[in-house]
């Protein structure tokens, strides 16, 4: 538990990095989600960083294409990039486009950057996987805003009617959206009611508790009789005091003062 | 020419000013903040209607309030209006609803967000709908202006904006800008540059390097795409007899398609296009993009020279 968490830490400073060096990008959903990607990449996926596209891997989908720092730093500490490749977040020619890209990066499964159709797309693997008795896994992250798209409910439906039991959802919970709240923006009700009745096993967790995550994954990886998710509750910006639960760093990039705090807290220099 | 602004700014400005009118509605799909609806919204928050991020639905919710006499103006990411087109087909211009769509963050200028937020295909989808006016102003003042013309227009409309800040071009000179009218905005008898969006300042700046060289060049900031001014057009294959059309874009079927369309109906003259090469974009600063996408000013000096050599 104790290197997991470490592991996110050093995703964390990373995820900062990237966006004060672009002076642009997405600090907030890239900081709720990245306790989960840890944890997914270190404890389930099966992947090879030396050989990404390896064909029976399993496949992990960001839909939330724009919390795109958090996949590059996992993607980095697991060896897919190097950590100099982070450099390239934002910049002209980099393989670390501003949202994440198949056609870009190594180890991206999916050039997402609009909301609502990475659960089709997974969907597809999901079935590609089943047609080659492949006993691969698909993971899909998802955003809270981001299921107020109706694309996802038609993915939804059809998951569960097709029984896909190796499609699984991690929805990030983080209760912000672009704008604001999801309460102001768009209010979603039961969220885990509506994926029960969609016909999906549905658990919940706390996104940034790591034994709860390390249970809630077991859960997705072994409850395979028709599509899964796990609904973490999250803070978004999580781990940097100013951006936690502050819907204005879902796409704003810390001034040198704010950087330099953020660093303090993440424990990379010492007051 | 020092003052700058970008275009999404002057919509919200429009919105701010016309909500006069207890008609006009505002239909937000969570980027009220970057689309800059969010100044209408703090104003009115009854008359502001969130849609979520739910594009396809926004279009057709606007399509009922018009067709119960209320004045919609929606807006979200260019790219993301395109998610809608069967919706803004079907539901919006078959029935000639006037919903008005606002498209901000267009093209590859949009800049390191990439190439899933720059949409070079937008002016081209919505200008093959019937009924459709397609505008895409080039600077705050004419975004304005023309944004407070189609609260009275009864077609449905889609415009396109900028993300980032270009130079203001037309303070003081508001009566000047009309939908459907091109505007000249320097003359000179070698050659015409019709352009629209960010690409109007790139093409003045091209023609000074032109000018530099003794070539006098006619510079059209064409900002309604459709119905296209084609009296100018004639009048610029008249004067001019060699044309070059400027777009943040795709080569095909935008400004340069349109003015192409025109032409080869009509009186057949020289033209060339600048525009993004029928490719996607990448993440890159704004001004970088253009360069990668060689629709800058030297590229569009050097076309307006390639078309002058054309003139028979
Ligand atoms: C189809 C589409 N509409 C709008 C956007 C613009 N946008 C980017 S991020 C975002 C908010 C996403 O919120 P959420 O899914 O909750 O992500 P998170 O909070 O985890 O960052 C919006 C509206 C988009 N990328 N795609």
């Amino acid at each position: 538990m104790e290197e997991l968490e470490e592991l996110a830490r050093r995703c964390r400073v990373h995820i900062v990095n990237m966006v004060y060096k672009a002076q642009a990008g997405h600090p907030g959903g890239s900081l709720s989600e990245i306790d989960l990607l840890a944890a997914l990449y270190k404890t389930q996926l099966r992947v090879r960083p030396n050989e990404p596209q390896w064909e029976d891997r399993d496949r992990f989908v960001l839909s939330k294409g724009h919390a795109s720092p958090g996949m590059y730093a996992i993607l980095a500490e697991m060896g897919f990039i190097t950590v100099e490749d982070l450099d390239s977040y934002r910049v002209l020619g980099g393989i670390c486009q501003g949202h994440v890209d198949m056609k870009w990066c190594p180890g991206v499964d999916f050039s997402a950057g609009s909301l609502g159709m990475g659960l089709s797309f997974g969907m597809g693997s999901a079935i590609a996987g089943r047609l080659e008795n492949s006993a691969r896994q698909v993971y899909v992250m998802l955003g809270d805003g981001e299921i107020q798209e109706g694309s996802v409910w038609e993915a939804a439906m059809a998951a569960a009617h097709h029984e896909l039991g190796n499609l699984n959802v991690i929805l990030d919970r983080n209760r912000i959206q672009n704008d604001d709240f999801c309460e102001t923006q768009m209010r979603m009700f039961d969220i885990p009611a509506k994926w029960r009745s969609f016909g999906w096993n549905v658990k919940e967790i706390n996104g940034h508790d790591m034994s709860e995550i390390v249970d809630g994954l077991n859960f997705l990886g072994t409850s395979n009789d028709g599509p899964s998710i796990l609904i973490a509750h999250t803070v978004k910006g999580n781990g940097i005091s100013y951006m936690a639960d502050n819907p204005a760093f879902h796409g704003a990039a810390p001034n040198d003062e704010q950087y330099q705090q953020a660093m303090l807290e993440l424990g990379e220099v010492s007051a | 020419m020092s003052k700058m602004g970008a275009t999404r700014d002057g919509y919200g400005e429009a919105l701010l000013q016309l909500a006069s009118n207890p008609k006009v509605v505002v239909l937000e799909a969570d980027l009220g903040k970057s689309t800059k609806s969010l100044h209408f919204r703090k104003a009115h928050p009854e008359r502001t209607v969130s849609c979520g991020i739910g594009e396809q639905n926004m279009l057709l919710v606007g399509a009922g309030l018009a067709a119960s006499g209320f004045i919609p103006f929606a807006s979200t990411f260019a790219i993301f209006t395109e998610r809608a087109f069967e919706q803004m087909r079907n539901g919006v211009a078959r029935p000639n609803l006037a919903v008005h769509v606002c498209g901000s963050h267009g093209g590859t200028h949009t800049g390191t967000d990439g190439s899933s937020a720059q949409s070079i295909e937008d002016l081209a989808i919505y200008r093959t709908l019937p009924n459709v006016t397609v505008l895409h102003p080039s600077d705050t003042v004419s975004t304005r202006e023309l944004t407070i013309q189609l609260a009275a227009s009864s077609c449905p409309s889609y415009m396109r904006t900028a993300r980032n800040k270009t130079p203001v071009l037309y303070e003081g000179r508001e009566d000047e800008i009309k939908i459907g009218k091109g505007i000249k905005l320097r003359e000179g008898t070698d050659v015409a540059i019709i352009a629209c969006g960010v690409m109007v300042s790139q093409s003045l700046k091209a023609a000074e390097i032109l000018a530099e060289e003794g070539i006098h060049a006619t510079v059209v900031d064409m900002h309604t795409l459709k119905p296209l001014d084609s009296e100018l057009i004639n009048e610029l294959v008249a004067s001019c007899g060699a044309l070059v059309t400027a777009e943040d874009h795709n080569i095909i079927g935008g400004l340069g398609g349109a003015v192409a369309e025109h032409l080869v109906s009509n009186t057949l003259a020289p033209l060339e296009r600048i525009g993004v090469n029928d490719r996607f974009g990448e993440s890159g600063q704004a001004d970088e993009m253009l360069e990668v996408m060689k629709i800058s000013t030297p590229y569009i000096a050097a076309a307006a020279k390639r078309a002058m050599a054309r003139k028979s």
